[in-house]
């Protein structure tokens, strides 16, 4: 290593010298609004506020009164965990001095920089970050089938109220019964999510109706993440029991006989958990922040500033990245965001090329799970975030990797919340 | 080499203080990124070790060891092989120092010193 002075390397990272001098302060502390308090949400606020020292004005609008954790919300299917047990308080983020409002962001005037809340006030800021998750987009499924199938059929893709009346019409089905869950075409939020979630049910069913089947009817040509380890965990801990069919795209769905006709055939079904296509989350949508193609949002990953607007940085979830759309990589994305919006604030250049660690946990029963991880790094060629060398999978499912799973959720609900 | 930047970077306004603090913030938004396994500042909240105030030595061990040794399926050798060596230094001065007085800082202050 080049010899550099203790000060310099030594503090790394734990003070950056010398940069609040440059911070303009002609209006005041800088005022930075975050739309969104999920993982990517939470996280920016928090960092924003501890790596400026508390010198950046950080203000979160969410509608939600609290945090519903995604990950680990499938073993509430599953029985192992009750929705509190995955749900959190947002007032940790009100002690770091985050000002949090309950409410929903209507409009963006990017121009004025200005933010319009369903409660009709106007908020402004110096940057924003939109951290929005996604949306469902129904459109072409009910364009197909002629329903409104969000009337009919849950998704609990996102973690809360749904998850818990899912959990309710599984508990209601007959023994005997098929709980047919339908996949999305990639990009979906958590690709090993759908297969996490039939070990789940599969385990819940085992358990109290022993003759019911989980079929699986999946739009990708075969599963999307960690193929291998859950075939294998299927055939082991569920052995007849999870029927899965690929390239099976919804086409038509008889809510009353209960009947769903996919690209090459017919099921019958007693519950149907329909996991529908999704978009980044509307608001980024319906302010111009989409890319061509219309769903995501395209970013600069040195900053996370919108390729559409300036001033407005896009995280997690709702991004074109080709990254796994995980809690982990939403996390690690929302610290480089908040350290590099800092930066920029003090006038100094950000991280050239950031880098950061992806890991996800697939639980296949109550108490055995399995993992792939890897590190991602700013590829200044493409720009883009690629995989670094080393990633893989665990080689089976295990009891162990239970305890790091839980370790894992511990460890990332008090990072962004704690 | 390294006068030839600083020269250059001098020139154009640029003091070596803010390349120090380009590596800061790469290091502590890596470091961050550990936190989902190992908890905020490296206080992990459940099993999985703590890395705040490990010994700068023991830690250069365990990653060099995760980083050699085969692929066995496990997270920290997955990780630790899409680091460079010198994110991993660097990242084990970011940990000891997270306890500030500890001995595992002082230790790797004198020993960066002496460098
Ligand atoms: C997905 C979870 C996960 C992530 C992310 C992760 N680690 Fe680990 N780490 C673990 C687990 C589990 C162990 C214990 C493994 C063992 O005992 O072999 C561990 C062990 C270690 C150890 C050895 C600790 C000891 O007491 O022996 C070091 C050092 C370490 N990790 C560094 C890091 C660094 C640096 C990062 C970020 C670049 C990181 N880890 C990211 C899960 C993780």
């Amino acid at each position: 290593m080049k010899r550099r002075s203790f000060n310099q390397l030594m503090l790394a990272g734990l003070i950056l010298p010398g940069m609040w001098r440059n911070i303009a302060s002609a209006g005041g502390a800088p005022r930075v609004v975050v739309v969104g308090a999920g993982f990517a949400g939470a996280t920016v606020a928090k960092y924003l506020r501890l790596w400026s020292q508390g010198r950046v004005e950080v203000t979160v609008i969410e509608p939600g009164s609290g945090f519903v954790s995604c990950p680990v919300s499938n073993l509430v299917l599953g029985g192992s965990r009750q929705i509190q047990d995955i749900s959190r308080s947002y007032d940790v983020l009100r002690q770091h001095g985050i000002q949090m409002r309950q409410a929903s962001v209507t409009q963006i005037d990017a121009g004025k920089r200005q933010l319009k809340l369903d409660d009709g006030t106007h908020l402004g800021y110096d940057k924003l970050v939109l951290a929005p998750g996604i949306s469902f987009d129904y459109s072409h499924l009910n364009a197909v089938t002629g329903l409104d199938l969000q009337q009919h059929f849950l998704h609990a893709w996102k973690a809360g109220a749904q998850t818990v009346a899912l959990k309710q019409q599984l508990q209601a089905m007959p023994d005997g019964g098929v709980f047919a869950l339908t996949v999305p075409a990639l990009p979906y939020r958590c690709p090993p999510g759908p297969y996490e979630r039939a070990c789940q049910v599969a385990y819940y069913l085992k358990q109290h109706k022993p003759r019911s089947k989980v079929l699986v009817l999946d739009a990708n040509p075969a599963i999307t993440s960690k193929r291998a380890l859950f075939e294998k965990a299927w055939a082991e801990l569920y052995p007849g029991m999870i029927e899965y069919q690929p390239v099976s795209e919804l086409k038509q769905i008889d809510p009353a006989q209960r009947m769903v006709r996919t690209t090459f055939d017919t099921f019958r079904f007693d519950v149907l958990n329909l996991i529908p296509p999704q978009t980044a989350g509307r608001i980024a949508l319906d302010n111009g922040l989409a890319n061509a193609e219309g769903r995501w949002c395209d970013v600069d990953y040195v900053s996370y500033e919108s390729k559409q607007a300036q001033h407005i940085h896009i995280l997690g979830d709702a991004l074109d990245s080709g990254l796994p759309k995980s809690a982990h990589i939403a996390t690690s994305e929302a610290k480089v965001c908040a350290s590099a919006i800092i930066d920029i604030l003090a006038g100094q250049a950000p991280d050239p090329a950031p880098v950061f660690a992806n890991t996800c946990y697939s639980y296949v029963s109550a108490d055995e799970a399995m993992h792939v991880a890897n590190v991602y790094r700013y590829d200044e060629k493409s720009r883009e975030m690629k995989p670094a060398p080393g990633g893989g999978v665990s080689k089976q499912h295990s009891a162990g990797e239970a305890r790091e799973a839980r370790s894992w959720a511990s460890n990332i609900w008090h990072d962004a919340l704690g | 080499m390294r006068i030839i930047l600083t020269v250059l970077l001098s020139l154009v306004g640029v003091t070596p203080l803010t390349m120090a603090g380009q590596a800061d913030s790469h290091i502590r938004s890596l470091a961050a990124s550990c936190a989902a396994c190992h908890g905020y500042e490296g206080k992990s909240q459940g099993e999985t070790p703590s890395l705040a105030g490990m010994p700068p030595d023991q830690f250069l061990d365990r990653m060099r060891h995760y980083r050699d040794m085969d692929d066995d399926g496990s997270v920290m050798n997955q990780h630790a092989k899409g680091l460079t060596r010198e994110e991993i230094s660097l990242l084990a001065g970011y940990f000891a120092c997270v306890v500030p007085d500890g001995t595992a800082c002082n230790t790797y202050r004198q020993k960066a010193d002496g460098q």
